[in-house]
């Protein structure tokens, strides 16, 4: 499983860095997928609503007014209906490259094991609905399915009459089976919603809904094909012909060939037991534990930024239980900290300029102490040379730090680089222990954890709290976010950086030098 | 305003999941019944004979018996399996025992079996034992079909009809 992990992970990183190239960070799909899942969802809700208004449920009725749906009123039912096909089908693509996606980062093992454990039901239920729309239209296709789903259903040995006896002649088939697929194609993606919300509840800020730019583009692509190649029905169901030759949809459809060909008791096994799997993988083998955010109450004033800022809904603001003046203390879940640190870079009592006290802020990481993170950047910069000395921080999640250090690059790293208060670099660039800082962490648009670059880059424009003083000279700062994979990019980054803190410098001496001049002229 | 080159990226992009749904959402084909030949389908439920017959209780096991629970016959549930033949043309295609549903083995068996016959006119025979009996058969029913490909024919079972249904 860790073989085939890291070669997914492999096939991802250089794939979307090549939609990195073609889309943009801010665009690229594979940042998105949740989002545009959410997105095709809804898609499908408001199509659906408008084909509702026009189905009908009699046993030939519901062939015709699909029928009249595509072709009479083909400019807004036969658009809505190809709109609620294509968007379903990429719903299924979102998904499940959305699972694969998830599981190749590894973001799916301790605390976030339950949007993973959660998501698992959603095939279920994504499938079960859009195969329950194909069985309404009650086409050849239709046909099929209601036969194979029968058939599989009746494998179970739970039913004392076959069901799919009710498909053997069109004189069984009424009216009310399709009243009883018009009820499970509303409730099914009904109870997936819900299923859905409570797949985002452990996430602070979920991104539900895709960038603007992005949504305008999948909807466009899916308005066109809907022009282009309107979803169609096939020849109306007769239970006296067989449907010998049919057109799947093979994103819902995968399945049915298997069920025909082997027995319905063991495609049940197979499909339960894969489910009980999947939703095993978080604790095979249990993610390694890391200790969890602790607050200080001594140096915590409540001001609830670490709550605000925990992309993980892991900080809840309670009622002081120290005596204390202030109203509120920050209290971390366990069960949902990851031990980011990203509480850490937004606690505004780190800051490394305390030397009268100890170092201990508000919150921090028991394993990675912000006293620890002065020291190593103190360390980092003690024996650098030059006049473009460099301190990198970055994460542990990105390019390994290691092979950057040189006599004029000193680093330090972190789980995250939410986790950087951004006096640091004040810190570094005020006590001249390097002229410039360079931040480096996981790509743009896809945090580890998931909000660290985005809260890092807030605080550093000045948009978020702690923000970063504006006595900072902003061209002493650079920042590239390489992740694993670009590496190449990262070093030519680094070294235009560092050419630029060597012009600073020239100018500076220039300047200086000028001045002096002047003042001599002056004393002259 | 964004770089054209990313429109351009998701023009080309989406151009490409746009194929793959349009081609995926309906295509390949799948073959699921040989298009040359036809179907019989045998497909009926029915609830055979008891395995045992009905006895009536002596007085001793009525005395034994609890005063609610007395009753003047003694009825085993258990029913004997449904037995199927079925001919086409004197060649066997399906000759079968099913066992009565439920976990006192009471209730109805249910037959449900695909077979695909190559079409044209055949003698269609259908024999059912549904009692205890260890030869010959209880119903019997043939008819002469004249079958075209994919088409569908339906053996159904109706003990209040008289047997076998031929559609």
């Amino acid at each position: 499983m860790i073989a085939f992990k890291k070669i997914l992970r492999f096939v991802f990183e250089h794939v979307e860095d090549w939609f990195d190239v073609v889309f943009g960070a801010k665009w690229n799909p594979f940042y998105q997928l949740g989002a545009l899942g959410w997105f095709y969802y809804w898609i499908v809700v408001i199509s659906g609503f408008y084909l509702y208004i026009f189905f009908d449920t009699g046993v030939t009725q519901a062939y015709q007014s699909l029928e009249y749906l595509t072709h009479e009123q083909w400019y807004a039912g036969g658009i809505m209906r190809s709109l609620h096909r294509y968007a379903s089908d990429a719903l299924v693509v979102m998904m499940m490259v959305h699972l694969l996606r998830e599981f190749a980062m590894d973001r799916f093992r301790s605390p976030r094991w339950f949007a993973w454990f959660t998501g698992v039901p959603m095939l279920w239920l994504v499938f079960t609905a859009g195969i329950s729309g194909y069985w309404m239209v009650w086409d050849q296709l239709a046909q099929y399915i209601a036969i194979t789903t029968a058939e599989f259903l009746d494998a179970i040995p739970l039913f004392g009459e076959a069901i799919a006896r009710n498909f053997l002649t069109d004189a069984k088939l009424s009216g009310r089976f399709f009243t009883l697929m018009v009820f499970m194609h509303i409730a099914l993606p009904l109870f997936l919603l819900f299923v859905m919300w409570i797949h985002i509840q452990r996430h602070a800020a979920p991104k539900v809904n895709p960038p603007k730019e992005l949504a305008i583009g999948t909807l466009s692509m899916l308005l066109i094909l809907s022009f282009v190649k309107p979803a169609l029905s096939q020849a109306p169901a007769d239970l006296g012909i067989v449907p010998a030759t049919v057109n799947l949809d093979w994103f819902y459809m995968p399945i049915y060939p298997i069920m025909n060909n082997v027995s319905g008791l063991t495609v049940w096994i197979a499909l339960i037991g894969a489910t009980l799997l999947l939703m095993l993988v978080p604790w095979m083998p249990p993610g390694k534990r890391v200790p969890v955010a602790v607050v200080h109450l001594d140096n915590c004033n409540g001001c609830s930024r670490c709550a605000a800022d925990c992309p993980f809904s892991a900080i809840d603001m309670k009622p002081r239980s120290d005596g204390s003046a202030y109203r509120q203390e920050a209290v971390v879940d366990e069960s949902h900290c990851v031990s980011c640190g990203i509480c850490v870079g937004s606690c505004p009592t780190a800051t490394p300029f305390r030397t009268r006290s100890e170092l201990s802020p508000g919150i921090e990481l028991p394993e990675d102490k912000i006293k620890e993170l002065r020291e190593k950047t103190i360390a980092a910069s003690n024996d650098l040379i030059g006049n473009d000395r460099v301190i990198i921080y970055g994460c542990q999640n990105s390019l390994d730090p290691a092979e950057m250090v040189d006599a004029k690059v000193g680093v330090v790293t972190m789980p995250c680089i939410g986790m950087l208060p951004p006096s640091f670099i004040d810190y570094v660039l005020s006590k001249k222990m390097a002229d410039g800082v360079f931040l480096t962490g996981c790509r743009e648009g896809d945090c580890s954890y998931r909000l660290g670059i985005k809260w890092t880059d807030a605080r550093l424009a000045g948009e978020r709290d702690p923000r970063l003083r504006k006595r900072v000279n902003q061209e002493r700062i650079g920042k590239y976010w390489a992740g694993l994979t670009r590496r190449k990019e990262f070093f030519s980054e680094l070294t235009a950086f560092r050419m630029r803190l060597t012009k600073l410098a020239t100018a500076q001496t220039e300047n200086r030098a000028e001045s002096n001049e002047s003042g001599e002229k002056i004393d002259a | 305003m964004p770089e054209p080159r990313y429109i351009l990226g998701q023009i080309v992009a989406f151009t490409l999941f746009a194929i793959g749904l349009a081609y995926f959402s309906n295509a390949p084909s799948y073959t699921y019944h040989d298009p040359e030949m036809a179907l019989i389908m045998v497909s009926f439920s029915h609830a055979s004979e008891r395995k045992e017959d009905c006895r009536r209780f002596t007085p001793e096991e009525l005395a034994a018996l609890a005063a609610n629970m007395r009753r003047p016959m003694d009825c085993k549930r258990e029913r004997v399996p449904v037995y199927v033949e079925v001919t086409l043309d004197g060649e066997n295609l399906l000759s079968k025992s099913y066992k009565p549903t439920g976990l006192a083995k009471d209730g109805s068996a249910s037959i449900y079996e695909r077979i695909t016959v190559k079409p044209g006119q055949h003698q269609l025979i259908a024999k059912l034992r549904d009692s205890s009996r260890e030869e010959g058969f209880d119903y019997e029913g043939d008819v002469l079909i004249n079958i075209k490909p994919k088409e569908l024919f339906v053996i159904d079972f109706r003990k209040d009809l008289g047997g076998f249904i031929f559609k």
